[in-house]
């Protein structure tokens, strides 16, 4: 492999992989293993998302065994555990060291620009030129929050989940969650266990059981090949993308956490947050019909689990099929919550994430500011996207994921710059 | 069940709604989202007593001033009980209406993107309300439906589980549906 040369115009690569979390390391491994010299720039330390963003208690919603990166495999004695983010910092660290990836830390990239030969990029400790660049900084770089949060009144405060560390940190009042995907359920949970009245607000969910016939539902997923479908194979990619992630909490007891559980340990459910009026939180009426889309689409999971099952002939190595308890829901569920009654000083938005890629100066989004790319590969030549939801199959968004997308697009890549050389080389003989 | 036979043999599901108009509306309208900025209008004239008269004609979308086949009206009034001359349905009843009509066209046309079809489809609406709130007789009590119950009998080609997604879909694409369920900004005006 090259050393990255020095030049006139700063250090030059021919590529730059931004980020080095699970994607930028495996997309790393597979640059190296095709002798493309690279550098990955990270803005902090290896896994730098993971160190700093998020809350205490998390444990990866994946088991081990499903920590998959190119070359490397979970060789720990817990391969069904859920690692916790010391471990998955371990895992990351480890894997980085193994595949002896190049990493400038401590290095924010501030702008990355077209030029002729490539790209130009301003980093916080000097400029680069590079053919080619992948940014794997992640999706989810900012929480999104709705715009009624400016209404919320004096006296409430307003919390992201890349804020929130743990209920200790907390006002001992009441908790308003918005948002009942993976984190919303998971920050209810704990919340609601450290004694704290919490009201968790649903809008549209994926709800999936921990355990499924004795299995975990990942393995399930994983070996039926629902991780594994296409984005080019499925009906509406765009609202596949846009899906919430499952319901689901990795956590030494296996436990399963949906709104149902939640009700049991006293947890109060309403519909979506859709406005702040006058200090009154308002809900959606639409609770009952959330829930019913949920349960209908577990149950075409889990009837396509069933059905794969028989087709295998597994069916005599695992439990019979079961199917949960429809969700429970009050027959007229508040729709408005007064913020300004002391009962609530928290609410905490568990509303989704983003990407944050301010600094990409380049026509990579469409009219509604969305990351335009096919399967990961961008309208821009030699630009590549990592670790995108559901870029090139469902496991994209899942570190697991990286590896399938690394070895296709780093393909990708070196296809694109053998063409270039030959496009070089065909300019240089016919003397231009 | 002899049709249905056919009708499965072929393929030739048909509710009367052409999906692909609304398949292709769905991309230029992505493509072009100027065109998606609708503005629905009524004119509402006054009759006498709580009697009056709504007419829907004239619309704006997909960039242009549209108009309907021909002008729709609509009385209203309220009942007897109320010391009226119950010239039309009440206005919640035509909410009640807007809910079903909406929530039933959604079900034809998902039922026909999924290739399911339909026989019949009936719906009963309820809206529960305290007539206290809107004669200001108890400042506590809503004007407004406090709770609304849609009951849905379908015959289709369908089980039971399909048949009830389909249901659930149409509630989550629905323009009234969202309308009763969800806050809306309402400035009333005096010209």
């Amino acid at each position: 492999m090259r050393r990255a040369g020095g030049g006139r115009h700063g250090r030059n690569v021919t590529t730059l992989v931004v980020g080095a979390g699970h994607a930028g390391l495996a997309m790393s491994r597979c640059l190296s293993d095709r002798s493309i010299d690279h550098v990955i720039l990270e803005r902090g330390e290896v896994a730098n998302s993971w160190r700093t963003e998020r809350w205490d208690s998390l444990r990866l919603l994946t088991p081990n065994w499903q920590s998959r990166l190119p070359g490397h495999h979970y060789g720990g004695d817990d391969p069904d555990g859920y690692m916790t983010m010391p471990e998955v910092i371990d895992h990351l660290d480890g894997y980085a060291d193994v595949i002896a990836a190049p990493v400038e830390t401590g290095t924010t990239v501030t702008s990355v620009r077209a030029v002729d030969d490539g790209f130009a990029v301003s980093t916080t400790s000097g400029e680069w030129s590079c053919r080619t660049v992948v940014v794997a900084s992640g999706a989810c770089n900012r929480a999104v929050v709705p715009t009624c949060a400016a209404g919320l009144p004096a006296g409430v405060t307003s919390l992201t989940p890349m804020e929130y560390r743990n209920p200790d940190e907390l006002d001992p009042g009441g908790v308003l969650v918005a948002g009942a995907g993976a984190t919303g359920i998971q920050l209810a949970d704990e919340i609601r266990r450290s004694g704290r009245t919490v009201t968790l607000a649903v809008g549209g969910h994926v709800r999936a059981p921990r355990i499924y016939r004795g299995r975990d539902i990942m393995w399930w997923l994983d070996v039926a090949g629902i991780l594994g479908e296409r984005y080019d194979q499925v009906d509406d990619l765009g609202r596949a993308r846009r899906l919430p992630s499952f319901q689901l909490v990795g956590s030494p007891e296996r436990t399963t956490v949906d709104v149902n559980s939640l009700r049991h340990d006293g947890v109060r459910t309403v519909g979506r947050l859709v406005g702040v009026r006058d200090g009154t939180a308002q809900f959606s009426g639409s609770l009952r019909n959330q829930c019913t889309l949920a349960d209908l689409k577990l149950g075409r999971m889990l009837a396509a689990i069933d059905e794969w099952a028989a087709a295998q002939g597994l069916d005599d190595e695992v439990a019979p099929p079961e199917r949960p308890a429809p969700t429970a829901v009050d027959d007229d569920p508040p729709l408005g919550l007064d913020l300004t009654s002391g009962e609530v000083r928290t609410v905490i938005w568990a509303t989704g994430y983003q990407p944050d890629l301010a600094w990409l100066d380049l026509p990579v989004r469409d009219r509604a500011g969305r990351l335009v790319h096919d399967g990961g590969v961008t309208p821009v030549p030699g630009l590549y996207l990592m670790g995108m939801p559901f870029m090139r199959r469902r496991a994209s968004t899942l570190i697991d994921g990286a590896a399938d997308d690394a070895a296709h697009l780093s393909a990708h890549l070196a296809a694109y710059l053998g063409d270039e050389l030959v496009a070089d080389r065909g300019a240089a003989l016919s003397g231009r | 069940m002899s049709t249905t036979t056919t009708d499965q043999q072929t393929g030739a599901v048909d509710n009367g709604v052409d999906v692909e108009f609304l398949r292709s509306a769905r991309e230029m309208l992505t493509a072009e989202p100027g065109g998606a900025a609708f503005r629905w209008r009524v004119t509402n004239t006054w009759v006498n007593g709580t009697h009056s008269r709504s007419t829907a004609y004239d619309f704006f979308g997909l960039g242009d001033e549209q108009r309907h086949r021909t002008t729709f009206a609509f009385d209203t009034d309220h009942p007897e009980v109320f010391a009226s001359e119950d010239n039309g349905a009440t206005p919640v009843e035509l909410v009640l209406a807007g809910l079903a009509g909406c929530l039933t066209a959604g079900i034809a046309a998902i039922a026909q993107q999924r290739d399911i079809q339909l026989r019949s489809v009936t719906a009963t609406v309820e809206g529960d309300s305290d007539v206290r709130g809107v004669l200001g007789a108890d400042p506590d009590v809503r004007n407004g439906f406090s709770r609304i119950a849609v009951t849905y009998e379908i015959d289709a080609d369908a089980d039971d589980a399909d048949i009830e997604a389909l249901v659930a879909q149409s509630q989550k694409r629905s323009a009234v549906f969202d309308v009763v369920a969800n806050p809306t900004n309402v400035s009333v005006q005096v010209r």
